[in-house]
């Protein structure tokens, strides 16, 4: 703080940002984009271990033996399910009762937003079958086993092992919690009805019957997948809704398990290398981190288990997989899994809470915690900072030493920056935001009533229409470029512009390392480079030329978006050039800060359109939402709104509806 | 859940003025019964009561004084065999003779569902109650799970149950008997079998329905002299089929709902199943301090319409002190879900007042529901002495109906807890680096700072120059 408070070093210091500002912010983006990729190095990732006590060491005797039961009770429903087309909810029950459960259904029916293009439907409606295994106190405690069953995806033997483990827990007299036993029908549809209606909360209006049933508190669920007898490995997914992630001590639980039986476990569908000396184990742990990552990013739920992390429950799925390996495990394997994986977790005395909740996964048994990953994300939003730095150093002279002070002639409106011409822009910018948060929505059913379009075409067409009206905002930014010293306006309007950014940038990526990751390491660098210099007019309405130059012009710049275009080298190497676009005499043409770049984004918006998803994920109600233009083309306040919407989307990973329920192909 | 009668160390003691444990008293009668009741899901319930009656000097004071009535609750806790022993040792047999030798803590504890009450009373011994005797009721009741034991089959004896059989009564038992409930629960009666054949049966009318038990008196030598022991076996000629339990009149649920730390909602459904008959109840609530309820979110609302309660005493929570009261008289209509509910903020607790392991959540103890449940069959009015035990246990107060007092499930809520794996370096650092930063950054942001050519001399040359111009010289 003393160099910062001594005049005379404060005045180098500023000069060195100020002349080094450049190589400083390359460097910096450089090391956030090596620190991010040195991720998945050993000093780096450290090993997974047990931080719960209760959990601590194995010592559970599997004694699952029920494989045949589990098979035969498959087939039974495979059968059961082909007769009736649906779930077979009377045989289910049946089944759950014999074995010694309490049994109780929920029936669900949900509108969709936009019909589903395989099947003409907008009602889904299904029913969820569970069944709770009481134990000697009373209910307070309970952990759950759920099969999600899609309407295509056979998960019989989910159904036939988990109803097996069923019969042999509750021969077992050790439980200190409830277990419940959960079938749902239409895939995370089901499961999220099940816990709104669990948790008595409507959150994503959905229609349902009142739960008859209950258990308490659930701790821990697992998620379970089966589509063959045999399977070769199992592979864990950890990712959940607006990348939430659970308990790091339930993935380590699962890897015990794995470690102890013996099983092939995959992350990401990856083995876990095995030789971290030479290059080929961190190379893969790479690409199991970046597959993790944009996995994380997406904001969809990985599985079923990824509704339940809302609800503060560590969840994960585990999901069979049957590929061309030799050696093969039968479900007593994956069930003696299950089976010590619920005993450890019927240990548990308090939530899990002692692990990491946030953290990067390069491999099952390595994890990367967030004091070593936040700094990748540091180093790119630093950039900002500094841009943002040398921009208030240049408004304010305050780097400008008095030699350099005495080579240029001051500035004639140097403290004329009027932040108040600033607040137009950045309402509108605001009002950007929440109008790409709120209006394809609400605009959905009226463009359908009015309109002969379909609903999913309605938002494309109010996306495309919002970005349209965002064209007017340069319109509206020349207003502040407009007084005698245009530069000043547009740094200022830049100077907030990148310091809203970052901080956006910032909340995200504490919420969603992942997804605000990738958005800084596309947008930084536009959002860095970008400045209205040397660009080529056009001049659209000659006539007006006689009027008077500031609100005479209506410019438009031909060029492409600054994002995509070479950067200007002049605008890198002198940014000490705030007096240079000064020498502007009335009637010349005043660069508009902002570009016209709504033209590149309705292609991404296209791009998300739900039609061209994959079959299972049409009609998605999280595609009502647009997909996040993520590429850094467009005026900097509209990034700024952009970046608003996606913070908005984010902060509901602790509030609010979710976005991607939907039945998985 | 059909069973919901689930009893925690609960104490409702209703103390006379004075200490009644003073005085010795002569021991006077015990009557020792266990019923055994198959249910219709295959398992099996016992039930163990002894009545013990001594008689005492002190002098009951007419009425009740109610500054005396205290009601606590430990929802934490579970009956366990810690609590098991000292309740067998209140008996006068203990547990070498009668009934009691069935009780083994291994076995009880290998079932689906327990629980165990101490009940004592005072009790008049003429109608102008001018002595007094004293009551002590022991009553243990437990489920076994037909799973567990018998391995999927459904037939039953003591033996198996208990790993213990009958030898003898308490030599200070008036009366010692088992009861079985033989009532066939389908259109025959040959579905079950009780062996060895009851001398006698045994009809009435428990908890509104008809039951039929077959009797065995301990104290009848028939009973044990043929072969020394009394193992009572019972067998399913047809086994029943795993059907859903007949549903009581009246249950109940509780559930927190909603989810986040900061705020929730308790919600009690009351379950009235009766086909035509409403029936009040009286709901008792304690809730700790730390939920701050809003009362004015109270809704009671059944078949979709606002039920408006006929009494509603509210005694709020003072913090650390006192929890919160409520306690309602609602309505139940015919054949309809009742649902209670009541939203809640949770409090920030002092860091010293969680618990040593706060993730575990924090305990709300289960509301108590008191009713008067119209029964089916309408019971035949008994002489209370001569009927068996646990026939008083639910007492009929006119023919129509039979008080039951049920409990509901505690429930967990977490409460929003700080991280104490570390939290004194924690606190200490970031109020360090706050305080450092804070203080340089805001001054640095409110100062300008200009260099300023330094005045060499100050005092000294003023001094210098003050006499240089008296003395007509030019300063320095």
């Amino acid at each position: 703080m003393g160099l910062l408070s001594d005049p005379v070093r404060r005045r180098a210091l500023a000069r060195l940002v100020l002349r080094l500002n450049a190589p400083l912010c390359v460097l910096s983006y450089v090391a956030g984009i090596a620190w991010f990729l040195a991720l998945a190095f050993p000093p780096l990732t450290q090993r997974t271990y047990m931080s719960e006590n209760a959990m601590g060491s194995t010592m559970v005797e599997e004694q699952f033996a029920g494989g045949d039961r589990a098979r035969s009770l498959a087939r039974d429903f495979a059968a059961h399910r082909r007769k009736s087309g649906a779930l077979p909810v009377a045989w289910l029950e049946r089944t759950m009762r014999s074995v010694g459960l309490e049994v109780y259904t929920q029936s669900f029916s949900r509108k969709l937003p936009f019909p589903d293009e395989t099947h003409e439907r907008y009602m889904v409606s299904g029913i969820n079958v569970y069944g709770i295994l009481r134990h000697l106190a009373a209910s307070t405690e309970s952990l759950v086993l759920t099969v999600p069953c899609g309407p295509d995806s056979t998960n019989s033997q989910a159904v036939g092992l988990m109803l097996a483990l069923a019969a042999h827990f509750r021969g077992q007299i050790y439980w200190a919690k409830d277990i419940i036993f959960l079938v749902t029908e239409h895939d995370l549809l089901g499961t999220e009805a099940w816990l709104e209606a669990y948790h008595d909360v409507n959150i994503t209006g959905m229609q349902s019957s009142p739960l008859q049933g209950r258990a308490g508190a659930i701790q821990a669920a697992v998620a379970l997948e089966l589509s063959s007898d045999v399977v070769t490995s199992l592979d864990v997914a950890v990712e959940g809704l607006n990348g939430q992630l659970p308990n790091l001590d339930l993935l380590n639980l699962f890897q015990t398990f794995c470690q102890k039986g013996g099983l092939l476990c995959t992350l990401q569908g990856k083995l876990q290398p095995q030789d971290w000396t030479s290059i080929d184990g961190p190379l893969q742990s790479v690409q199991t981190l970046l597959l993790m990552v944009l996995q994380q990013a997406s904001g969809r739920p990985h599985g079923a288990h990824g509704l339940f992390l809302r609800y503060r429950v560590e969840a994960l799925t585990l999901r069979g997989i049957n590929s061309f390996r030799q050696y093969k495990y039968d479900l007593v394997a994956v069930g003696k899994a299950l089976e010590g994986m619920f005993r450890k977790l019927n240990h548990l005395l308090e939530r899990l809470h002692q692990s990491f909740f946030f953290y990067l996964l390069p491999a099952l048994s390595r994890f990367v915690s967030i004091g070593l990953y936040m700094p990748a994300a540091g180093f790119l939003l630093l950039v900002l900072g500094l841009k943002a730095l040398e921009l208030w150093m240049q408004l304010h002279e305050a780097g400008v030493g008095p030699e350099e002070a005495g080579e240029n002639p001051p500035h004639p409106l140097t403290q004329g920056v009027g932040l108040a011409s600033l607040v137009a822009p950045l309402l509108v910018s605001q009002a950007m935001g929440l109008a790409l948060y709120i209006l394809p929505v609400l605009g959905q059913h009226v463009a359908t009533q009015h309109f002969p379009v379909a609903e999913a075409e309605a938002v494309v067409l109010t996306l495309l229409a919002i970005y349209a009206a965002g064209l007017a905002l340069p319109h509206n930014t020349h207003r502040v470029v407009s007084t005698q010293a245009p530069d000043r306006g547009w740094m200022a309007l830049k100077l907030v512009a990148l310091i809203y950014l970052a901080l956006q940038l910032a909340c995200i990526t504490l919420t969603n390392f992942s997804l605000g990751f990738l958005l800084a390491a596309s947008m930084v660098p536009a959002a860095a480079i970008t400045k209205p210099s040397g660009p080529r007019y056009v001049l659209l309405s000659p006539h007006c030329r006689a009027r008077t130059p500031p609100h005479g012009f209506y410019l438009t710049r031909s060029s492409s978006p600054p994002g995509a275009s070479a950067p200007p080298q002049g605008a890198l190497r002198c940014p000490a050039g705030a007096d240079e676009p000064s020498s502007y005499t009335p009637g010349q043409l005043v660069p508009v800060a902002g570009a016209a770049g709504g033209t590149a984004l309705p292609d991404r918006g296209l791009a998300a359109l739900p039609g061209h998803a994959g079959p299972g994920r049409a009609g998605a109600p999280h595609l009502r939402r647009p997909a996040l233009p993520t590429a850094g083309s467009g005026p900097l306040p509209l990034l700024a709104a952009l970046l608003e919407r996606a913070l908005l989307e984010v902060t509901e990973a602790a509030g609010s509806s979710p976005r991607s329920l939907l039945p998985r192909k | 859940m059909a069973a919901p009668v689930r009893i925690f160390l609960l104490v409702l003691l209703l103390l006379g003025p004075g200490g009644w444990g003073r005085a010795e008293p002569p021991r006077d009668s015990l009557r020792e019964e266990l019923v055994i009741t198959p249910l219709p899901s295959g398992d099996v319930a016992a039930t163990f009561q002894f009545r013990t009656r001594w008689d005492s000097e002190l002098q009951r004071e007419g009425g009740t004084d109610h500054s005396f009535l205290r009601y606590a609750v430990l929802p934490r806790e579970v009956v366990c065999t810690e609590n098991l022993t000292p309740w067998k040792k209140l008996l006068p047999c203990s547990s070498k003779a009668g009934l009691s030798v069935l009780l083994k803590a291994d076995r009880l504890f290998h079932t689906s569902y327990h629980s165990q009450a101490v009940h004592i009373r005072p009790v008049c011994r003429n109608a102008r109650c001018t002595s007094v005797s004293w009551e002590l009721r022991q009553t243990l009741s437990v489920v076994f799970d037909a799973f567990v034991t018998g391995q999927g089959k459904k037939d039953w004896s003591l033996f198996r149950m208990f790993s213990r059989t009958l030898t003898e009564p308490c030599p200070l038992a008036s009366e010692s008997r088992v009861y079985v409930d033989v009532t066939s629960y389908g259109q025959d009666n040959e579905t079950l079998e009780v062996y060895p054949p009851p001398l006698t049966t045994y009809q009435d009318v428990i908890l509104g329905t008809r039951k039929t038990y077959a009797v065995y008196d301990l104290l009848d030598a028939a009973v044990v002299s043929n072969s020394r022991s009394l193992n009572i076996q019972l067998k399913w000629k047809r086994p029943p089929e795993n059907e859903a339990p007949p549903v009581p009149f009246l249950y109940a649920q509780r559930y927190v709902s909603g989810y986040g730390l900061q705020s929730g909602q308790l919600s009690t459904l009351l379950y009235n199943t009766h086909p035509y008959r409403a029936f009040p109840v009286l709901l008792l609530d304690t809730v700790p301090w730390y939920l701050r309820l809003y009362v004015h979110t109270l809704t009671i609302t059944s078949k979709g319409k606002e039920n408006k309660p006929s009494y509603i005493h509210y005694q709020p929570a003072q913090d650390r002190m006192q929890p919160h009261l409520l306690e309602m008289l609602i309505q139940l209509p015919a054949s309809s879900i009742t649902k209670v509910s009541i939203q809640f903020e949770r409090a920030l607790l002092k860091w010293t007042e969680y618990t040593p392991d706060p993730n575990h959540g924090f305990y709300v103890s289960p509301s108590v529901l008191s009713a008067l449940v119209p029964s089916v069959v309408a019971a035949k009015p008994g002489d209370w002495e001569e009927s068996p035990l646990f026939n008083s246990l639910f007492p009929v107060s006119d023919s129509s109906s039979y008080f039951v007092r049920l409990y509901t499930e505690p429930l967990l809520v977490s409460l929003p807890t700080p991280d104490f794996s570390m939290p004194y370096n924690v606190v200490c650092l970031t109020c360090t680096v706050v305080a450092v930063c804070y203080g340089s950054f805001y001054n640095l942001l409110t100062r300008t700072f200009q260099i300023e050519e330094p005045r060499k001399g100050g005092l000294v040359k003023r001094l210098a120059n003050l006499i240089r111009r008296a003395r007509g010289v030019p300063p320095l």
